[in-house]
């Protein structure tokens, strides 16, 4: 009785640990692979890529895709796709360039009109695919053409700037340095030491609590690695850049919605109602989830996220161009593609469309300092998003 | 009687599970062979092995087909052998024609012209072999589920079949479309064309079959000849234990009358002049087990989902009262706050997110019940997972199994799960035991009595008449949107129902 139940017992752990790793097994490989890719690139470009400078660069170059990642992400779990935020953001940054520069509104108050603007913008075309069912690819290419003409009649043609010098730190900025060390930002790094402290602090915290109520983790020596890796990766990143002029602003704003979008997909009931609609909506609207609300919210979401954007986009250049944004919907989806969500709804992770991003980014940058020519960087971009999918899809059949 | 064909040996692993363990087969030529085995048996595998869905290389065992060995690398090399499957599924394109999805993929044509004529003439020539009355040009969405059943059956004999697979084909048709499936099963058999007919309605295996296989865990369990064929024989073959009563015990505790409907007229939902419910009034008791009879189209299914916060319908109109106080149920949420919970007939398409596991699927809809001020708590969740999982005996690796890949039993038990955590008063069930196996239905009547015997109510849609009068305490009959009868389960019978019903049926022509 006793070996019987002690048997079933390693067996019930055993399974848990093997879902455990099984079910991270795609986010360990994602991250393995942008290590590659930034290993790759650092040994091509003789270690250019992980200067200082150019990984502030990085960061700086991709916020704004980042940050459209994490909306499109619940856009597509929901089962829908967005095609509009390229020319959305373009927009947002004319406006805000015609109201802070022709109109001279105070930045604070123009920059919040302009996310109002974003969310107003993602209800409108919300409220078609939502309430009336009609296809999110065919609103949103539709909005795609409209806010692209919009942004083109706004700027009159024309190039506006340049920027108030407090909205240009947004994208240009750096945490400001208490301590004055040269040539170090003791903030930053600081910052990230409370980063990762908190983070470890949490981690432990979670698996305490799990443990607790008598529910296994996964394995202690595979936990504390991983903890070790995250954190060795972070402090490392943090060093280099501090060794520059520090964390940018931008990355700040970055990291906040991350978690925050982390937060809201694991842990909160709108969250998993998003996937449950992506998964199966008919079964989710029986099951009382409001699934038109839960769809509009979730344009909503994307239309101020596609705002931001454009204004970090149009904070960097200084100026609102009437071209800015073109294309970036393809970059946005592609991350998230890459990142593992499926086309069908119901999955993908935030983490993923991060990695994801980054992916891309990396690859956007290290090939520019190799000086591969643009025509290949595309080949090359569309034939990494087509291998992760096939290695997705692959997966999925053999398991 | 000569063999067309013989499966021996064979074994089919997947990764981590022996799905299939020496398994023999053999059918011979002109007869209707029934396979038989609870959920998860292994029929429906053995079955993509024979047709090649399962190619040649990835089991081990051989085939042998009008006495050659075959290699069948694809679902195309059998048809050519004249092997057909028609799937529980079905494999039908709604939008397009009965004679278009006859020939689809298999068109008369010349240089890749289709020739109409011939492919309408043909159709018409099968459809009468089948006795389908309609129109080759009818669109496959214009049919109910029993005539796509006959299209699925004509699709097959174009193709020149010798053995017909059919994987519970009468699961979702109604006595009178079974009965005509079975005859022309015999009327086949006649012609020299073998079946196997997969099935969980042993009444009707006993009526038509010459000879019965019965699987278990992926091995064979017996074969058995006509004369040994017995319902008792059968169900304990299968299970492996003597089930000694069909239904669980109960004894019967009702108390006041807990929810009641009063006038509810309802329309079709694209058709709104067509009423599809008409004037019902019902009610059911504290701790009572209501069933409602009726034949496929009666409109059960659409007066339940009405009921259920408009699921279904148009101008809907009527009364909902609970515990005699009228409520609001115009919207699924409000109807989920007044303790009515509504588990559906067709658990795949609303019942369970298919790619999620059970965790997420059993929590989904009383969310509130895990969670503070919108943030889930992981541990609470986990509990009511493990906790209902235990409660409704879901067996699975652990509760982050995906749905997707459970047998029909236990995405039923996750379907109930989810409801029984939303802590229902009044729960309706419509259709709980359809396609799956006689052991899963045992573990759902039990959940059924324990829950009443903890004071809620439940309201029982069944179209398996033996169910309702096992497990309900009051039956109502409906026919084409009304209420034709209501009886105590102790003076029901089918007869009774069945009478009630023609009765209707009589009036309306």
């Amino acid at each position: 009785m006793t070996i019987e139940t002690a048997a079933t017992q390693g067996k019930k752990d055993l399974a848990t640990n093997g879902s455990a790793l099984k079910g991270n097994y795609r986010e360990y490989g994602l991250v393995l692979a942008l290590i590659l890719i930034m290993l790759f690139f650092q040994y091509t470009t003789s270690g250019v890529l992980f200067k200082p400078v150019n990984l502030t660069n990085l960061v700086l170059q991709n916020s704004y895709i980042i940050i459209m990642a994490l909306g499109m992400l619940l856009v597509i779990v929901a089962g829908h796709i967005d095609l509009s935020v390229g020319s959305v953001s373009g927009f947002i940054g004319g406006l805000a360039a015609v109201m802070m520069v022709r109109w001279q509104i105070h930045y604070i108050p123009a920059t919040i009109l302009c996310l109002i603007m974003g969310g107003a913008i993602g209800a409108a075309q919300g409220y078609w695919i939502a309430y009336h069912k009609i296809p999110s690819f065919i609103v949103t290419l539709a909005g795609m053409l409209v806010f692209r003409g919009l942004a083109l009649w706004l700027l009159g043609g024309q190039s506006v700037g340049p920027f108030p010098p407090q909205f240009q730190l947004l994208s240009s900025g750096f945490i400001p340095d208490f301590f004055g060390y040269p040539g170090f930002n003791v903030t930053s790094m600081l910052v990230g030491i409370i980063l990762v402290v908190l983070m470890i602090y949490f981690s432990v915290r979670g698996r305490a609590k799990r443990e607790k109520h008598g529910y296994q983790g996964e394995p202690f020596t595979l936990f504390v690695a991983k903890n070790l890796i995250i954190a060795g990766i972070v402090l490392f990143l943090t060093y280099l850049l501090s060794s520059y002029k520090g964390l940018p602003n931008v990355l700040i704003v970055m990291s906040l919605l991350i978690a925050l979008f982390v937060f809201v997909t694991k842990r909160m009931t709108v969250g998993r109602r998003i996937y449950a609609m992506g998964g199966n909506e008919k079964a989710a609207k029986l099951s009382g989830i409001k699934t038109e609300r839960l769809t509009f919210l979730t344009f909503v979401n994307m239309g101020v996220l596609a705002a931001l954007a454009g204004l970090i986009f149009a904070a960097r250049l200084n100026t609102a161009t009437p071209k800015a944004g073109l294309g970036f919907e393809l970059d946005v989806i592609a991350a998230v593609f890459i990142g593992g969500a499926s086309a069908m709804g119901g999955v993908g992770q935030v983490m993923g469309a991060v990695i994801g991003a980054f992916i891309m980014g990396v690859m956007n940058n290290g090939m520019s300092i190799m000086g591969v020519n643009i025509d290949w960087q595309q080949v090359i971009k569309g034939l990494v998003l087509l291998a992760a999918v096939i290695f997705d899809v692959y997966n999925k059949n053999k398991a | 009687m000569e063999t067309i064909l013989e499966m021996r040996n064979i074994t089919k692993v997947f990764p981590g599970v022996k799905a299939l363990n020496n398994v023999n087969l053999d059918v011979r030529k002109g007869e209707i062979h029934a396979l038989v085995g609870e959920n998860g048996a292994g029929k429906s595998t053995l079955m993509k092995v024979l047709s090649g869905v399962y190619p040649h290389g990835s089991y081990e065992g051989e085939i042998v087909y009008n006495g050659q060995e075959q290699h069948f690398r694809g679902i195309s090399d059998s048809e050519k052998q004249g092997i057909i499957i028609i799937h529980q599924e079905l494999a039908l394109v709604p939008l397009l024609s009965i004679a278009e999805n006859i020939f689809l993929g298999n068109e008369p044509a010349k240089f890749g012209i289709i020739d109409w004529h011939v492919a309408e003439n043909r159709t018409r020539e099968l459809l009468a072999k089948v006795g389908l009355k309609e129109d080759p040009l009818t669109l496959i969405t214009n049919l109910g589920v029993g005539k796509q059943q006959l299209v699925e059956i004509a699709k097959a004999l174009s193709k020149d079949v010798e053995l017909l697979i059919l994987d519970e084909p009468t699961a979702s048709l109604n006595e009178n479309d079974s009965d005509a499936l079975l005859a022309l099963l015999l009327e086949f058999k006649a012609q020299g064309i073998s079946s196997i007919l997969i099935s969980h309605k042993l009444n009707e295996v006993g009526k038509v079959a010459d000879r019965i296989t019965v699987l278990r865990d992926g091995a064979t369990i017996e074969t058995l000849d006509k004369q040994d064929i017995s319902e008792d024989r059968i169900v304990t073959s299968m299970v492996g234990r003597q089930l000694a009563d069909r239904f669980p015990q109960r004894e019967p505790d009702i108390g006041e009358v807990v929810f009641e409907v009063k006038n509810w007229v309802v329309h079709h939902h694209i058709h709104s002049e067509r009423t599809v419910i008409n004037g019902i009034n019902l009610n059911v008791r504290k701790g009572e087990v209501v069933g409602i009879a009726g034949l496929m189209g009666a409109g059960r299914t659409e007066f339940a989902m009405s009921v259920f916060g408009k699921a279904y319908g148009r101008n809907i109109s009527g009364e909902v009262f609970i515990k005699g106080e009228p409520v609001d149920v115009s919207t699924i949420g409000k109807a989920i706050d007044h303790g009515i919970a509504y588990v559906t007939e067709d658990r795949k398409t609303y019942g369970l997110n298919l790619i999620d596991h059970i965790k997420h699927n059993t929590t989904i809809a009383n969310l509130d019940g895990v969670s503070h001020s919108g943030v889930i708590d992981d541990m609470a969740e986990l509990k009511v997972a493990n906790e209902y999982r235990r409660k409704t005996n879901i067996r699975s690796s652990s509760i982050y199994q995906k749905t997707g890949n459970l047998s029909g039993g236990n995405q039923q038990k996750v379907v109930l799960s989810k409801w029984l955590f939303a802590n229902p008063d009044l729960l309706i069930l419509d259709e709980p035991t359809r396609g799956i196996d006689v052991g899963a239905k045992y573990e759902i009547y039990t959940i059924i009595n324990q829950l009443v015997s903890e004071g809620k109510s439940v309201l029982m849609i069944s179209s398996e008449m033996p169910e309702l009068l096992g497990v309900c305490d009051r039956i109502y009959v409906m026919n084409q949107g009304r209420l034709v009868g209501e009886m105590p389960a102790s003076e029901a019978s089918q007869e009774k129902i069945m009478r009630a019903i023609i009765r209707a049926e009589g009036k309306a022509s």
